[in-house]
């Protein structure tokens, strides 16, 4: 308790230089805390919004089916076992069949997916609604960024080519009946959604998908022989992936701050030993040891870092807190970072992360300010009173 | 009277002749079109013009066929495509290109790309060129092409496995060359169009020397395709056929 004291007034003592290591650290407390909350933030955002349009409660995909495998979507269609078609019906899950086609935008030819789905469903978040329009053409449900990549407006008539599943041609005109604002660019990218029942007959593929999205309520897998159920854990893995990547490169930043700070810190606690080594060698003359003489040290040291998490809270948690609250609003080049993004990002700040920033800085700044005070250890009393360093 | 058997002859003789023309089937023209295309070897040189937004490039090649499944095919210029080569056996297609030094296999959605950015796929090379085997042909009549007198055929699929599900060809009544032809799709859309502007005679064949394919869906005005030089029946190594002979 004592050496806490004469920790804590030797360290307010030392005014001006004390409050500047303070603020340095406190600095690097929120930029840590803040930066990794906006990758939480990314993550959770990136994986609510997929799941809410893409993935729903998990998928089964058709045997053949292998999204990063252009060669396998031609095989990759197949009747509904007995079990899934019992979900479809009772509405706890909606069949996509997805099948490669050809576009002519301006007269340019562009490879698209052309996907079939249940306008009724409502598994997904997409506006499938729009394509129950009873029409002669065939409507299409596209994404912004699929727009403004083949130029194309509401109202707009394409010709969409493709081939059946025996490899014949067939090409007809599409209307765009709806431009779907997402965040999710896997089902926006080189994309054209249509009716099932449409693009099922259009491909000869009556009462056949390539993969059915279960609701997200739904519990428990059925057994589908031929289809293999892929739980989020899968189906989001490359969001996570993406993002652990991003930390990682950001993990840079934080070493090059953590650096500063502890430089700073291991600067003070030299300077400290050789402005006060008359002091040292009073303590040890009057009978503390140079062990306890090195612990008082390496408390002033650490209390920086204690320090620096209160003036920290005092400033950082009403920033982050509006961070979190407001949002950041994010440039149109995030759309560049593959994954679900929408305008604004809200970071998340979980209890774990403050308490892991926390313990990592205290362990660090211990360290730094140990490693100074073991030349403590090696003075002499008579030496220290006479103000020389051994 | 002399003069006037002559006469009645002749008539006979014309006569039948008409009489003879009319009995050819749709399947008995196609069968003559099949003979002028289709050899047991044949090696030839060719250019090709493709006609995109950004300018005219003209891609040359050799190329060695036999019978109607095995294809081999070398680029020689420009440099750009220089030493890039196809193999076709049967239905399967692989490319090699030196920049990448692999052999890649072209199937599935690739087969519907356009070959170096023509109008022409990849997988109108893997095609039946047999009309007779994947059509059933009906005459819808008479027409001309280029003042020449052509049959007008229709072109039914009579297999599920076919590309174009209908084609509509005019063929010259003479030389029995398609001058022209429209694919169409299931729909009934026209897709593609082939003319053919120039044509030659090899002994008793007649070949298309230039001809000019359009997608008809892609703005442009088409792909060029120029016989420059053909020899049928010779002699060609069996060892071009395979896989190896890609990097060679």
């Amino acid at each position: 308790m004592l050496s806490l004291k004469l920790a804590y007034k030797n360290l307010i003592g030392a005014g001006l230089r004390t409050w500047l290591n303070v603020a340095v650290l406190s600095l690097v407390y929120i930029i840590i805390i803040g930066t990794q909350g906006i990758f939480n933030g990314m993550n959770e955002q990136a994986s609510r919004t997929m799941i809410k349009d893409e993935v729903g409660g998990g998928q089964y995909w058709h045997r053949n089916y292998d999204p990063y495998d252009p060669f396998s979507y031609d095989d990759s269609h197949g009747r509904l076992p007995g079990k899934l078609d019992n979900l479809i019906k009772s509405k706890e899950a909606t069949p996509i069949l997805i099948r490669q086609a050809a576009i002519y935008p301006e007269g340019r030819i562009q490879t698209v997916l052309l996907k079939g789905i249940d306008p009724g469903q409502q598994i997904l978040g997409i506006p499938s609604a729009k394509l129950g329009v009873k029409d002669k053409v065939l409507p299409v449900l596209i994404g912004t960024r699929m727009a403004k990549s083949a130029s194309l407006k509401m109202g707009d008539f394409i010709t969409i080519r493709w081939r059946d599943v025996n490899g014949t041609f067939d090409a007809v005109e599409g209307k765009i009946v709806e431009i779907m604002k997402t965040t999710v660019p896997s089902i926006d990218n080189g994309q054209l959604w249509i009716p099932l029942k449409e693009l099922q007959k259009m491909t000869r593929l009556d009462g056949e998908a390539t993969l059915v999205v279960v609701g997200r309520h739904v519990s428990g897998q059925v057994d589908a022989e031929g289809w293999k159920f892929k739980n989020h854990e899968i189906l989001l893995q490359d969001i996570h992936e993406l993002i652990k990547t991003k930390m990682v490169s950001s993990a840079i930043m934080y070493v090059i701050l953590i650096f500063l700070a502890m430089l700073a810190i291991f600067d003070t606690q030299v300077l400290a030993i050789f402005r006060r080594r008359k002091e040292i060698g009073t303590m040890i003359a009057m009978g503390m040891t140079p062990r306890q003489v090195m612990s008082l040290f390496t408390l002033e040291g650490a209390m920086h870092g204690i320090l620096a998490i209160g003036v920290a809270a005092i400033y950082g948690i009403p920033l982050l807190g509006i961070f979190a609250e407001k949002g950041l609003s994010l440039p149109q080049a995030t759309e560049s970072f593959g994954f679900a993004l929408s305008d604004r990002l809200y970071p998340s700040y979980s209890l774990s992360l403050v308490l892991g920033t926390v313990f990592l800085m205290m362990l660090i700044v211990t360290i730094v300010s140990f490693v100074p005070s073991r030349r403590i250890s090696r003075l002499k009393p008579t030496d220290a009173l006479k103000g020389k360093l051994s | 009277m002399k003069k006037i058997i002559v006469f009645i002859v002749v008539i006979l003789i014309i006569y039948c002749n008409a009489l003879f023309a009319e009995q050819l089937s749709g399947r008995d023209i196609l069968e003559k079109v099949d003979k002028n295309f289709i050899a047991q070897n044949r090696i030839s040189t060719s250019t090709m013009i493709i006609k995109g937004r950004r300018g005219t490039r003209r891609v040359k090649s050799k190329s060695w066929i036999q019978g109607t499944e095995k294809a081999f095919t070398e680029y020689l210029s420009p440099a750009s495509e220089k030493g890039t080569k196809m193999l076709k056996i049967k239905d399967e297609l692989w490319t090699w290109t030196p920049s990448a030094d692999r052999i890649i296999k072209i199937a599935g959605h690739m087969l519907r790309q356009s070959l170096l950015g023509s109008d022409v796929s990849y997988e109108d090379f893997t095609e039946d060129p047999i009309l007779n085997n994947i059509y059933d042909a009906k005459i819808l009549g008479e027409e001309k092409v280029d003042n020449r007198p052509c049959y007008v055929l229709e072109l039914t699929t009579k297999t599920d496995k076919v590309a174009y599900y209908s084609r509509k060809l005019w063929i010259d009544q003479q030389r029995y060359l398609p001058l022209r032809e429209d694919r169409f799709a299931r729909s009934g859309k026209l897709i593609k169009t082939i003319k053919i502007q120039e044509v030659l005679k090899i002994g008793n064949r007649w070949y298309p020397k230039k001809m000019v394919f359009k997608d008809v869906l892609k703005k442009g005005s088409g792909t060029e395709f120029i016989i420059d030089s053909v020899t049928f029946n010779a002699e060609i190594p069996k060892h071009i056929f395979s896989k190896a002979s890609l990097r060679r």
